[in-house]
């Protein structure tokens, strides 16, 4: 007799199974609805079948006032931390296709796959949200990473396309194997892995628990297989190669989707699973952000390449993230989800402003092509000159309000020296974003400079979009940082 | 007599390290794809010894996951392999480094 | 005597497992890899998990070990060489491999995992074994299940988008 889950409640999942939905609906209007001279028409199907995914969370964000809901056997879980998420990935993917329909043309890659991955990748990010077991976490990991790989490779045949999916490829299935790894061991020494069951685990157990090194170096492993993919130091080799390599418009993805979906693993990992061993991660997560913050400064100051600097820019910020996660408290989650919410628009914008740059085949990404970028785009160049001003933390842009949440936190809880760090590290930052700054306004352009496209269509649309919100989230924080704050993870 | 559990600890732990062994310091691609996999399965053979020990199924449902993901990333793995062989004809992984590290 | 068979498979494994490792030849390498995966199987049958033996057999021989024979062949045979121009960083690497194999060898074998009371006993477990996986599978566990179908429809767009000569 075979009886389903009592709980079988698809609330969870909702929007994800709107955005899978999306997906099949792009690729069946592509082969039924649209000529071959029509296709760039899939992106709206696609931005649609966002909004509509927009509309699902929103409703469901009223449902869940009253706390967690366990659904589907357990493995799944509604609550605002898992909509909030989904607030933020349907935001970036929507930019994200706005950033894609033109720059694909340009490339010479427009396919209806192209949205089609985009929105499978996503629809993992967002399982990987709601999972409140490790091996559902597992696969919707794989689920977003075999998309991402793809599409690292779209460019094809481009060389450094395919190699900059290789790259993340055999690094991604590497970093793969130790977080299942991980999960094994934690599964022996906890008999479970749901993430709550093992929280139950170790409190019913906490007299023998520092005995238990299999757990301990689970945890250990599964932090290195999320430490990949959020590209924390020492785990960040892959970063600016791939970045490089693949296409802007994918690269703008992987930068903002994959970090907000890693950190909101580690962040239910961590808080839902593990909160008891605190005493052990934070210590260790707070050398790796030390290291990531320090490490990704530095190395962004030599580089020469714009793409390459976003790289080393983006790791350096998942160690301030990282800050929020160590001082822990119950403002933790909504520090860091304001954060990767702030960072993911001003890196959406700044690769905006790169991608509307583009003119023909050749991408404008070498730091020479910048000087001198005010007489001739002066748009697009007031609009980079604010994102990299809000990446740097200048008052009153969005950067500096998600800084100040998550340091004041860190002082707050006892890691004032870690507060330290992170404003060292925004000073140092401060040499390569205000660097381009100068190019730009104080450079006469080079005789040679190569022809650049314009602010027009939907790149543009997409430049205004994050520039508002940048400067909104910088004015208005409080109202959306007590969204984010009503996001907190359920407490058991 | 039964086995120890522990002792399948011991070996899979020792099909881990020489997959992780492969990866780190083997250089030609498929090698150390094929040493990825041995992760994998060093993995499933923890998962499958716990749940003897726990006299559980759900290690051996885990099982199934793992081999569908492996299944799924062998496809697309072996794709990209092929994709860039076509454009450069090399399946060695420092002879494609247009991109420095 | 399961303790002897055990002994021989542990054998097998290891030496099989070193030997694709460090294969010169990638023909010997998916050969080694395969006959590996075939004696963990024969171990998954010792471990009262006879459905996983069948499955992992029907997919590393007859899918996995195919793909990689189709691209090995493809690809036409090459030697490898052992030439290596980070030879610092190979070092680096060899020795946190070191480390990290010693911490999991140590940890594992010192290990007492947790025992749970499910009222089951491993006979009962290799018993009707199919029948409960695939219960499990499509009750408890619906939802990864259908996640990797997700997986499956990526793994299938993605292999046509990275291999067809010419999108149109």
């Amino acid at each position: 007799m075979i009886t389903f889950p009592s709980d079988l409640n698809l609330g969870p999942i909702a929007p994800a199974l709107v955005v899978v939905v999306t997906g099949i609906l792009v690729m069946l209007a592509d082969l039924f609805l649209f000529r071959a001279e029509d296709r760039h028409n899939t992106v709206w199907v696609a931005l649609g079948g966002l909004i509509v995914a927009f509309l699902v969370t929103l409703g469901l964000w009223g449902q869940v006032s009253g706390g967690p809901i366990t659904a589907i056997g357990g493995l799944a879980i509604l609550d605002r931390f898992a909509l909030f998420l989904d607030l933020i990935l349907i935001l970036v993917t929507a930019i994200v296709m706005l950033l894609s329909a033109e720059y694909l043309v340009e490339q010479n890659i427009e396919h209806a796959e192209f949205y089609t991955l985009i929105l499978f990748s996503v629809s993992g990010m967002m399982l990987m949200g709601a999972s409140a077991d490790l091996m559902t976490l597992w696969v919707s990991f794989e689920t977003f990473s075999i998309a991402l790989y793809v599409l690292a490779a779209y460019a094809r045949p481009k060389v450094e396309s395919e190699e900059a999916g290789l790259k993340y490829f055999f690094l991604g299935a590497f970093s793969a194997g130790f977080f299942l790894y991980g999960i094994a061991m934690t599964y022996g020494a906890t008999g479970t892995t749901r993430l709550m069951g093992i929280a139950q685990f170790i409190q019913a157990n906490a007299a023998t628990i520092s005995a238990n090194n299999m757990l301990y170096v689970g945890l250990g492993l599964i932090l290195v297989g999320l430490g990949f993919k959020v590209a924390l130091v020492p785990f960040h080799q892959w970063t600016p190669d791939v970045y490089e390599g693949a296409p802007t418009a994918v690269t703008a993805f992987m930068a903002t989707a994959t970090k907000a979906a890693g950190f909101a693993a580690l962040l239910r990992v961590l808080f839902l699973a593990f909160p008891q061993l605190s005493g052990a991660w934070s210590t260790i997560l707070a050398l790796l952000a030390v290291l990531t913050m320090i490490g990704g400064n530095v190395i962004a100051l030599s580089q020469r390449n714009i793409k390459r600097m976003l790289a080393y820019s983006s790791i350096a910020h998942a160690g301030y993230i990282l800050i929020a996660i160590v001082a822990g408290g119950a403002q933790a989650v909504s520090a860091a989800m304001f954060y990767i919410l702030a960072y993911a628009l001003m890196t959406l914008g700044a690769f905006a402003v790169v991608i509307a740059l583009n003119r023909g085949g050749a991408e404008v990404v070498n730091f020479e092509d910048y000087a001198g970028l005010i007489q001739r785009r002066p748009g697009l160049t007031h609009a980079l000159a604010v994102f990299m001003f809000a990446l740097t933390g200048f008052p009153p842009l969005a950067g500096f309000v998600g800084k100040w949440y998550i340091f004041d936190l860190a002082v707050r809880n006892g890691w004032a020296w870690l507060a330290v760090v992170g404003t060292l590290a925004s000073v140092i930052s401060a040499g390569y974003y205000l660097y381009i700054v100068v190019l730009m306004y104080m450079r006469p352009a080079p005789d040679n400079a190569p022809d650049l496209g314009g602010a027009q269509g939907t790149a543009g649309l997409a430049v205004a979009l994050t520039l508002i919100g940048t400067v909104l989230l910088g004015i208005f924080a409080s109202p959306i940082f007590n969204l984010a704050q009503s996001a907190l993870l359920a407490a058991r | 007599m039964d086995v120890p559990i522990q002792y399948y600890g011991l070996l899979s732990a020792l099909l881990f390290s020489m997959g992780v062994a492969g990866v780190l310091l083997r250089r030609n691609i498929i090698i150390v794809f094929m040493s990825i996999e041995l992760m994998f399965n060093a993995a499933n053979l923890l998962f499958v010894a716990f749940a003897r020990h726990q006299n559980g199924l759900d290690g051996q449902v885990f099982v199934f996951f793992v081999m569908t993901v492996a299944a799924a990333e062998v496809a697309v793995g072996l794709a990209l392999v092929m994709a860039l062989f076509r454009s450069k004809q090399t399946t060695d992984v420092d002879d494609a480094s247009t991109l420095k590290g | 005597m399961s303790l002897l068979l055990f002994g021989i498979l542990a054998v097998i494994a290891l030496i099989t497992a070193a030997l694709m490792v460090t294969a010169r030849n990638l023909v010997h390498a998916v050969l080694m890899m395969v006959a590996n995966f075939g004696t963990v199987a024969i171990m998954y049958i010792t471990l009262s998990a006879p459905f996983v033996a069948v499955v992992q057999v029907a997919v590393y021989a007859g899918a996995i070990m195919v793909l990689f024979l189709f691209v090995v062949m493809l690809l036409g045979e090459q030697q490898l060489s052992f030439d290596e121009p980070f030879a610092g960083q190979r070092m680096a690497a060899g020795v946190l491999g070191l480390l990290l194999a010693i911490m999991l060898l140590v940890t594992l074998f010192t290990a007492s995992p947790a025992v749970l009371q499910t009222g089951l006993t491993a006979e009962q477990i290799g018993r009707e074994n199919a029948q409960r996986v695939g219960e499990l599978l499509y009750t408890q566990y619906l939802l990864p299940f259908e996640a990797t179908s997700i997986l499956l429809l990526i793994a299938m767009v993605g292999a046509v988008v990275l291999a067809k000569r010419r999108l149109l």
